[in-house]
Formats: structure tokens, C-alpha cells, sequence
């Protein structure tokens, strides 16, 4: 039989205060972050245009932000190194679709003659699509939380442990936000779909330790809380480390090889899934201890 | 035949199903793009199959709003969106391209998903134009024509921002009349304007056919048309009663001749010239032919993605997806040898019927789609994961391999249910984003995390029940 990990017996419980502590400084980067640089909102909900174009003949950054300050045009630069294409966004309330791309296609044509570009990709999101994606987005994230922690109280009939999950979750999705703050990427609405996801894949995790608490209290109901919920881990130790890798590999896989478009998606992914383990642990148990009281 | 031969036959019967219900998709993607094209071209495009994401295989996706305060007062919104939606769908199919979802989304937006076409200008005239015919006289009276003298020496158009005149002209306009720009002619780009009566005896809603005609001197493509029996009685009488007077043939609110009715006009038919391109007149032939829209609409959201792009990205997410299979496949194996085996089942048979499930209600597969399935899968291997951790908890226990796995997969139950639910909770209200990529990752969640949970813990117990009839000594986890 090939093992991992063997039969583990780390007191978890005890060292909590440090657990809480390295989340508290995380929390504490992400909070700055946001507060500083913000999140970095896409087309999806701030409207506006994306033009991706790729030359025949080579050109740099500098050349096309110059041609586009030529052509009057404010624009966000993201160059794709290697295969000499750039995708170009302005950003904000634009009422006519074909406007601004229009000027930057002709503002390539005016400073780089003779050099043949194909079009890409192009986004236009009109101003009231960007607020309807927005809010749709914000009621998606609300009301599945919600859902999540009805689902919760209600299998566990215990709010504490509802509680519990939630925080770790929210935990993770806000650790994930903060690095997409910090890293600069942009949230589109694919990346929400990631956050979502983060959440149940959150919750899930700490479902398997809560499931196994549930089933040791029966067995060994005068078991003392802090014990309880250290063999509860420990024992299953080694599933949330197994899933956890192959999930953490696929998403690395889907990060460095998946492709510029999917790249958001992976990051993000890759970001809550490492938490999402972590937090399990080291948050979601451990708070439950906290909050039932340490006397039981 | 007991009870497992029933399980047995549930999953050999339902995977038959699946191939029977994956093969048109098969049959679809094995041929050559060239008989795909022709096979969409006569309408033979199978149904329920796999459909690619414009994200994958390259498209033109356009949101439109229907102006709503420009409707007719007596029309209902819904009325109205239904109409429009059909008019798009007959242009669309007019003009020729293959499957194309049109489809009402909140209340009053259409989108519509052009896949494989790029040159979006020529899908946007042919979708956004109102296409609005009206055939209305030039009124030339000394007021009619101190109003043109005057928007002549203005520097800005004479309309405001919302299209609304500018007072100044405004009060100068005879009564009952409109002033209107005229289609951009020979002579240069200084915009000429015509001013013309309200009344709209005839409009383009009594045409029965357009077509391009080619002038045979010439050669310049303009746009003939015919009206129905009643158009052209209309037309007939109208045309009558006004012999030397400027006919002016408007399409949406630009007019682009304005010829002397020099007699009355029978046969109910005519010319619309004007200097179209060979491309702009079929086209245009095309969308009066389907109609005019109930009102104007704006594209309020467009997204092109180019074809090369939409390959590139199929083939770097399938690859990576690939990957991430086999290592999976390669790790269950390894650590939990037979255990993992069984695993890799469930796992094939869960890919198998997630794509004939996926087929079968025609969903679209999208690049977040395909995450959605890598998840799915990732939590039907967490959910084997659970059930072997289990067994071996069991068989540490020195139970009999009889006892350990009923046990095993009682025990594990509850966290497969619970987990699956809440990732679920999580993933339906993606639904509500309509149509694009986060609907398509939200499709494939779903159905995987459904099909997961059959596989992984209804059709690994089959394959165990199975192996226990033989009465096994060991399980080698």
C-alpha cells in the first residue's frame, strides 16, 4: 500500500493563535491592496472597448502606445511576448459600438504603414450592459453565499459550525480577491465564475472534516471538544492533502499550459484552491473550537 | 435476476445510451469543414449535438436594445420583441450563415451569436438596420426651402444629441413636414438635407420582394422592389394624385432618391438607386425583404473573437485538460492500484456520459466550459478519494473485504452529498448570466456534478458488488 502521510497526531487546536495570526497579516495585505490599487475591474462591468491585434512585422509597446496617443486615444497596453500581437482596452461609458476601435485600427493604419495586422478579438460592452453584468454578478456572489450557509446550518443543525464554514469561506474568496488586487489582474465575468467557484470548492472541503467531527461525536460523545476535533482532522489528514494536490496540480496544469484567455480563470483558481485547504484547517476547526467555548 | 444484475444492466444500458446519443456529435466534428459548411447551408445540421462556444471556434456575439419609445403605441413589448427577433432570424438565414442562436434576453434585449463570422461591419448593418421603407413627398415651398438655405450655412448638423431638431430650425419647419438627411451622393461629403411631408401613404410593410438589379449602361447595383396587391393599388393612387410632384424614397430616416413622379405609376413596382456597393444593395435587398423592424435597435455589446484565436485557445485548453486527465488517471492508479482502477472507471464513464448529457440538450461547450468539466471531474475523483480513504480506514480494522465496502461507501455518504450540494448551490446561480462563456461553465458544472456523483459512488459499487461475487480474500487499496 503506497502512503502519503501516515497516521498523523498533530494538535492542530493549540497552535490556532498562529493560524489566526498569518490569516489576520494576509487579510491585513489584502485590505491595503484594496484600499490602494482597488480591484482591477474588466470591460465586463466598467464598459468600453478591447481591440487584440496581431502584426506581420514586428513593433513594440512603446511604438504602439505612441501610435495610439496619436490617435488621441488613452489606452491600457497588454503584449503578448513572442507572438507580436497586443490587446489595447479603453475603458469607460462609450455609447457607439464601432467608435473607439475604429480609431485605434485607424491610428495603427497612420503610424504603421505597409504593416499588415488581423483583428483578434474585439469587445465592445455599452455602458448599461457593464452595470447590468456588474449587478448580476453581485447578486450571483450574495445569493449563493447565502444558499451555502442555509445548506450548512441546516445539515449540521448547528449555526456555529455554519458560521464557521462561511468565514473560512468568505476567507478564501477575499485571500483571492487580494491577489488579484495585488497582481494587478482583471476581474472579468470569468473570473467571478472562479470566485464562485472557490466558494463551494471552500466549503466543500470543510464539509469533509465537519461531516467526520459530526460522526466522532456520536461515537464519542464525552470526548473533549479540542481532542474531538483533532483526531477529526488528523484522520482525515490525508484525503484533504491527496485531493487537494490533484486538484492543485490540474489547476496548475490549466495555469501554465491553458492558455492566455483561461489564465484569469487558473490564477484565481490556483490562488483558492491552495487557501481553500488551508483554511480548512487552519481556520474553519479552529473557529468552531473558539466559538462553542472551551470548557465543553 | 437479483438486484445487482439490475445495477449492472442500468450502467451498460446507459452507456450504450450514451454512445448512441454521442455519434451524431462524432459524425459532426469528423467531417471536413467544407461539409459542415454545405451541410449547415441546406439545413442539415443535427440537432442535438455539441456545440462550440464562440470563445472556441470564433464568432461574432451582439447584444441589441430595442428602442421601446420609438414603438408603434399600439404594439405590446412582448409582441414587439418576438417580431423583431423573427425579423433578425430571417435575415439572418437569408443571408447564409449556419446555426445561429437568436435569443430574448430581460426586457428588451436580443442576442444574437454570428459564429465564424468576423467581418462584423456587413453582420451589423444587416442586423441593426431598422430598415424602415417610406416613400414620402418633398415639400418645396419657399418656407421648405429657407429652412435648407439656413441648415446650409450652419457648421453643425442641424439635429441635437438625441436626433431631437434644434429649436432654432425647428420653428422654421412648415407645418406638418420633417427634415431629413439624404444618403451621402457623388458629389463629396457635404451633408444635403430634404424636407418632407408627414403623411406616409405607402411604407416598405407592402413589399413582396427586393432584389439587386445591376443598371445595364452602368453597371451600378440598385435595389428593385415590388409591392403586394395592395401596395401597389396604394402606390398606384398615391403616385396618381400627385403627377409632377418629388417623390422621396426614405430608408431609415435617410433619403436616397427623390425622383419627378412623372405619371402615375401601375404594376406596383420600382427602383430604389442610390450609390450602393454591390454588397450593400444584396444586402439591403435581403433585410426588406425580411421586414422592417418594429423599431430601431443599438448594438449594446458586441464580441468578436477571430477565428485563429478561438482554434488556438481549443487547442491550449484541451491539451491542457489532457494533461491534467492523465496525471490524474496516472496518480489513482499508482497509490491506490486496484482501488484507483475502479476510480479511473468511474472516471472514463463519467466523461463518456457528461458529453452525450451535454449533447443530448445541444449545450455549448465554451473554454470556461471546459474548466467546468475539469472541476467536475476533480470533485468526482475527491469523491473516490473519500470512499478509498475509508476502505482503508476499514480494512486497517481487520474487517472482512465483504463488510469493508458497503461500510466504506455508507460512511463516505454524507461528505460526498453534502460537499456536491453546496458546489452546486454555488454553481446555479451562474445561470442567471444568460447566454456566453459563464452560462457555459455553469451548464457543465451542473450536469457534471450530477453525473460525478452517479459515477463515483452508484457505478464504482456496481464494479465492487461485482468483484465481491467471487468471493475475494483481499482488497488491494
Amino acid at each position: 500500500m503506497m502512503v502519503l502521510i501516515g497516521k498523523t497526531n498533530i494538535d492542530f487546536i493549540s497552535k490556532r493563535f498562529v493560524f489566526f495570526a498569518v490569516s489576520a497579516v494576509l487579510i491585513a495585505v489584502g485590505v491595503i491592496s484594496l484600499a490602494v490599487k482597488g480591484l482591477n475591474l474588466g470591460l465586463d462591468f466598467t464598459g468600453g472597448t478591447l481591440l487584440q491585434v496581431q502584426f506581420e512585422a514586428p513593433v513594440t509597446t512603446a511604438q504602439v502606445r505612441a501610435s495610439m496617443s496619436k490617435a488621441g486615444l488613452e489606452t491600457a497596453i497588454q503584449s503578448f511576448t513572442g507572438r507580436n500581437a497586443y490587446q489595447l482596452r479603453v475603458k469607460g461609458s462609450q455609447d457607439n459600438v464601432n467608435e473607439v476601435a475604429d480609431k485605434m485600427l485607424a491610428g495603427f493604419a497612420a503610424s504603421f504603414p505597409g504593416n499588415k495586422f488581423t483583428e483578434e478579438k474585439r469587445d465592445y460592452v455599452g455602458p448599461v450592459v457593464g452595470r447590468d453584468l456588474a449587478k448580476k454578478a453581485l447578486f450571483a456572489v450574495v445569493l449563493s453565499l447565502f444558499g451555502i450557509i442555509v445548506y450548512v446550518a441546516f445539515r449540521f443543525s448547528n449555526p456555529v459550525w455554519g458560521a464557521a464554514g462561511v468565514v473560512s469561506l468568505m476567507h478564501d474568496v477575499f485571500i483571492a480577491m487580494a491577489a488579484l488586487s495585488v497582481t494587478n489582474r482583471e476581474i472579468d465575468l470569468v473570473v467571478v465564475a472562479a470566485l464562485l467557484t472557490i466558494a463551494g470548492y471552500s466549503i466543500n472541503d470543510t464539509i469533509v472534516i465537519f461531516d467526520r467531527m459530526r460522526e466522532n461525536m456520536r461515537m464519542f460523545p464525552k470526548m473533549h471538544l479540542g481532542k474531538l476535533i483533532n483526531t477529526s482532522v488528523n484522520e482525515t489528514l490525508s484525503r484533504t492533502l491527496l485531493t487537494n494536490l490533484t486538484v492543485l496540480t490540474v489547476v496548475a496544469v490549466l495555469f501554465f499550459m491553458g492558455g492566455e484567455v483561461i489564465n484569469n480563470f487558473a490564477f484565481t483558481m490556483l490562488i483558492g484552491s491552495i487557501c481553500g485547504t488551508y483554511s480548512t484547517i487552519a481556520i474553519a476547526t479552529p473557529l468552531v473550537y473558539q466559538w462553542e467555548g472551551k470548557g465543553k | 435476476m437479483n438486484k445487482l444484475h439490475w445495477k449492472i444492466g442500468t450502467v451498460l444500458g446507459l452507456l450504450i445510451l450514451s454512445f448512441w446519443l454521442l455519434y451524431p456529435s462524432v459524425e459532426w466534428y469528423t467531417k471536413t469543414n467544407d461539409e459542415r459548411a454545405k451541410s449547415e447551408a441546406m439545413r442539415m445540421r443535427p440537432k442535438r449535438i455539441l456545440n462550440l462556444g464562440l470563445d472556441l471556434r470564433g464568432g461574432t456575439h451582439l447584444l441589441l436594445e430595442l428602442d421601446v419609445e420609438k414603438l408603434d403605441k399600439k404594439e405590446k413589448l412582448n409582441d414587439a420583441m418576438a417580431r423583431a427577433i423573427e425579423i433578425i432570424r430571417n435575415r439572418v438565414d437569408q443571408y447564409g450563415v449556419g446555426e445561429t442562436p437568436i435569443s430574448r434576453q430581460g426586457e428588451r434585449w436580443i442576442s444574437v451569436d454570428l459564429p465564424g463570422i468576423s467581418n462584423t461591419e456587413e453582420a451589423e448593418n444587416l442586423i441593426g438596420k431598422t430598415a424602415l421603407l417610406e416613400f414620402r413627398l418633398v415639400n418645396t415651398s419657399d418656407a421648405a426651402q429657407a429652412v435648407l438655405n439656413k441648415v446650409d450655412l450652419m457648421s453643425e448638423p442641424p439635429f441635437g444629441k438625441n436626433g431631437v431638431l434644434l429649436p432654432e430650425i425647428a420653428k422654421m419647419m412648415p407645418k406638418g413636414t420633417i427634415l431629413r438627411k439624404a444618403a451621402p451622393g457623388p458629389d463629396g461629403d457635404r451633408a444635403r438635407y430634404y424636407v418632407l411631408e408627414g403623411d406616409v401613404p405607402v411604407t416598405g410593410a407592402y413589399l413582396e420582394n427586393a432584389r439587386i438589379e445591376t443598371d445595364q449602361q452602368f453597371g451600378t447595383p440598385s435595389i428593385g422592389f415590388t409591392f403586394n396587391k395592395e401596395g401597389g393599388k396604394l402606390f398606384e393612387n398615391f403616385t396618381g394624385a400627385n403627377v409632377n410632384k418629388y417623390l422621396a424614397i426614405v430608408l431609415d430616416d435617410v433619403v436616397h432618391s427623390a425622383p419627378v413622379i412623372k405619371s402615375r405609376i401601375g404594376g406596383g413596382s420600382g427602383v430604389i438607386e442610390g450609390s450602393f456597393t454591390i454588397e450593400e444593395a444584396r444586402n439591403l435587398a435581403i433585410i426588406l425583404r425580411a421586414g422592417a423592424l418594429p423599431a430601431p435597435v443599438t448594438i449594446i455589446e458586441k464580441r468578436v473573437v477571430g477565428p485563429s484565436l478561438g482554434e488556438d485557445s481549443i487547442k491550449k485548453g484541451l491539451s491542457a485538460a489532457a494533461i491534467g486527465f492523465i496525471f490524474v488517471i496516472a496518480f489513482m492508479l499508482v497509490y491506490y492500484r486496484a482501488g484507483g482502477f475502479v476510480a479511473d472507471i468511474a472516471l472514463a464513464l463519467n466523461f463518456v456520459f457528461l458529453a452525450a448529457a451535454m449533447s443530448y440538450f445541444g449545450a455549448t461547450l465554451t473554454l470556461p466550459g471546459i474548466a467546468g468539466i475539469i472541476l467536475s471531474l476533480a470533485m468526482a475523483i475527491d469523491a473516490n478519494v473519500l470512499i478509498l480513504e475509508r476502505m482503508r480506514e476499514e480494512k486497517a480494522l481487520s474487517k472482512p473485504v465483504a463488510m469493508i465496502i458497503p461500510v466504506s461507501f455508507d460512511k463516505a455518504w454524507s461528505a460526498i452529498l453534502d460537499s456536491n450540494v453546496t458546489t452546486w448551490i454555488a454553481a446555479i446561480f451562474l445561470f442567471q448570466f444568460g447566454s456566453g462563456p459563464v452560462k457555459g461553465f455553469a451548464v457543465t458544472l451542473t450536469i457534471g456534478l450530477l453525473i460525478g456523483v452517479f459515477t463515483s459512488v452508484f457505478v464504482t459499487r456496481v464494479v465492487y458488488e461485482f468483484w465481491l461475487t467471487s468471493n475475494p480474500k483481499e482488497l488491494n487499496i
